[in-house]
């Protein structure tokens, strides 16, 4: 594997992003969404402190967990939106228009190709994350939030991101319509994201796997600001997984044809 | 420089390579011909890498394409149908991004990016959008940018395809300057076009060899019969076609007689002869003897077209039995 190769791909790819409406699309929207969520939890946080009701009960308010949280929490969700149309085109595109073959006729090898293009979605979507800094640090302006946290926040967004980024990689691979992988894509994120409501209700070994095996369940404690090796072993392992079932189909879809 | 022993190539319900075998010698241009569907694209896909046969065995350069795949795709520029363009690329861009793919070192590249431009006649388009450029600048670029490796083998999948006639004749003059540096492989299912550029030709025809020979062996291979153009005049007054008809069937050796046309009021006619048998000296005299003019005699050679059909259209018998 040559880093070199990785890299060809890769910055490829992200010439491609950003000389299509995609890339400034997506960070439009998430600027758009997540400035509003960001001013919606800042708003309550100022309503609710200055509620002479909340300071009798004792309960410090603390910027950390009225408001970076909650805009964590929901800027992950709107990965879910997000990563769909990020991935969707990186395989399905090359197949419709051909260029695949190029790709596949260069001394160059598959886990390149797929690293370099999935690399490329990562940092695509490190630059959509990057937008809501902006945001946040309005809060340091005015205050001082903790910033470790806050870092942590952001790992687990970016390793949530990754791992459907993989996942999105793979089920662009196994299509040459990008709006099938699209739609697929959304699907097994959205169903990799609700797997967390089973640990509700069933406390039982299957239960619990099933919940392990959510992405929003693992997110939790990294916005909490808990850095925990179980959550992050999940997220590396799923990218893992992701991309190995890519080098998989690239070799099955080769021998088929 | 390549060599495909007993090639076959299966899908999933059907056979598209079916137990293919040739050589191709350092510095040919092989023309590989046949039929829209016949497997030509599946052959070169397969000399590439692209797909893996499912039995027998290529090798290019010397290198298999199963077990040395990297070594043989660092050889081999390949152009398929339709060129793998990223138009969102500049010309210049894109040939460099596949320079690095090829795995050119970075130094150098820009120099060798204008140079192959150049080579290509598409260096006033080198900061165009490829999404804005003509179908015939496409294929060009696609061209520049499998050469820009200086690969010893340069395969093209009907490299003139959707092109005007002067695009075509362009390319095809580009494609046969590149012989000898390069060995080609081109494919097409038009027959001038390799009588033109080729030395060889390798025709196949739903999925099976046919024939692999020189341009000039096919040609005579298939030529036992001779054909004659045979034009008359008449030395005064009007000629009835039904005349001179009857007298050219009556020279020996002729098999058969066809008019073509009337061209005012001189008569034209195809004349055949039977096999072995070389008839033009006895044709000639019979017309002077008739106190007609000849104003035309010539023979016409059967072009790779009827050569095609004849081979094509054999094994069609053949495989139906």
């Amino acid at each position: 594997m040559s880093i070199g190769n990785i890299w060809i791909l890769c910055k490829k790819e992200l010439k491609s992003y950003f000389a299509s409406p995609i890339a400034y699309g997506l960070m439009a929207f998430f600027a758009l969404v997540c400035g509003y969520f960001f001013y919606a939890a800042t708003a309550i946080f100022v309503v609710r402190s200055t509620d002479p009701m909340m300071a009798q009960r004792g309960m410090p308010m603390d910027v950390t967990e009225w408001v970076i949280r909650p805009v964590l929490m929901n800027a992950s969700v709107l990965g879910l939106f997000m990563i769909p149309m990020i991935t969707m085109r990186l395989f399905a595109e090359e197949k419709r228009s051909g260029t695949i073959e190029l790709l596949a006729t260069s001394p160059i090898r598959d886990i390149e190709i797929i690293l370099g293009k999935w690399l490329a979605a990562v940092l695509l979507y490190v630059c959509i994350l990057a937008v809501s800094a902006i945001d946040l640090s309005i809060l340091f302006i005015y205050g001082k939030p903790e910033v470790k946290p806050l870092l942590v926040g952001y790992l687990g967004l970016l390793l949530q991101g990754s791992c459907l980024l993989a996942i999105g990689t793979f089920i662009s691979n196994t299509t040459r319509h990008q709006l099938v992988a699209g739609a697929a894509t959304f699907a097994v994120c959205l169903l990799l994201w609700v797997l967390d409501w089973v640990s509700a209700y069933d406390s039982t070994p299957t239960g619990r796997v099933i919940s392990y095996l959510s992405v929003m369940g693992h997110f939790e404690n990294f916005a909490k600001g808990v850095l925990d090796s179980k959550d992050v072993i999940y997220y590396l392992s799923v990218i893992f997984f992701g991309l190995f079932l890519t080098t998989r189909s690239m070799e099955y879809l080769r021998w088929r044809a | 420089m390549i060599k495909v022993e007993g090639l076959t190539k299966r899908y999933a319900r059907n056979v598209a390579v079916d137990n293919i075998s040739f050589e191709v010698e350092k510095g040919q241009i092989v023309g590989f011909l046949g039929p829209n569907g016949a497997g030509k694209t599946t052959t070169m896909r397969v000399l590439t890498c692209f797909l893996p046969p499912t039995e027998g065995k290529a090798q290019v350069a010397g290198f298999d394409v199963m077990t040395q795949a990297m070594e043989v795709k660092r050889r081999i520029g390949y152009l398929p149908e339709t060129p793998p363009l990223y138009p969102e690329m500049e010309v210049s861009e894109y040939i460099e991004f596949v320079g690095r793919l090829k795995g050119l070192p970075r130094a150098g590249l820009l120099k060798r990016v204008d140079e192959v431009c150049e080579r290509c006649n598409v260096a006033d388009v080198k900061s165009k959008l490829i999404s804005k450029l003509s179908k015939g600048y496409r294929q060009r670029v696609g061209l520049a940018s499998a050469i820009i490796h200086n690969p010893d083998v340069l395969i093209l999948d009907e490299p003139t395809a959707g092109l005007d006639p002067e695009q075509r004749r362009e390319t095809l003059s580009l494609i046969k300057e590149l012989a000898g540096e390069h060995t080609i492989i081109l494919s097409t299912h038009i027959l001038p076009e390799v009588e033109q550029t080729c030395q060889r030709v390798i025709i196949i025809s739903k999925g099976k060899l046919v024939a692999t020979d020189t341009v000039e062996n096919l040609n005579s291979r298939l030529r036992g019969a001779e054909l004659v153009a045979v034009e008359v005049e008449p030395r005064n007054g009007h000629l009835a076609q039904e005349v001179v008809q009857q007298k050219l069937e009556q020279v020996p050796g002729v098999s058969r007689v066809l008019f073509r046309e009337q061209r005012n009021s001189r008569l034209l006619f195809e004349v055949e002869s039977l096999q072995g048998r070389s008839i033009r000296g006895d044709l000639a005299r019979a017309v002077v003897q008739a106190d007609w003019n000849l104003t035309e005699l010539h023979p016409i050679g059967l072009s790779l077209e009827e050569i095609f059909i004849q081979l094509t259209s054999s094994t069609e018998k053949g495989g139906s039995k």
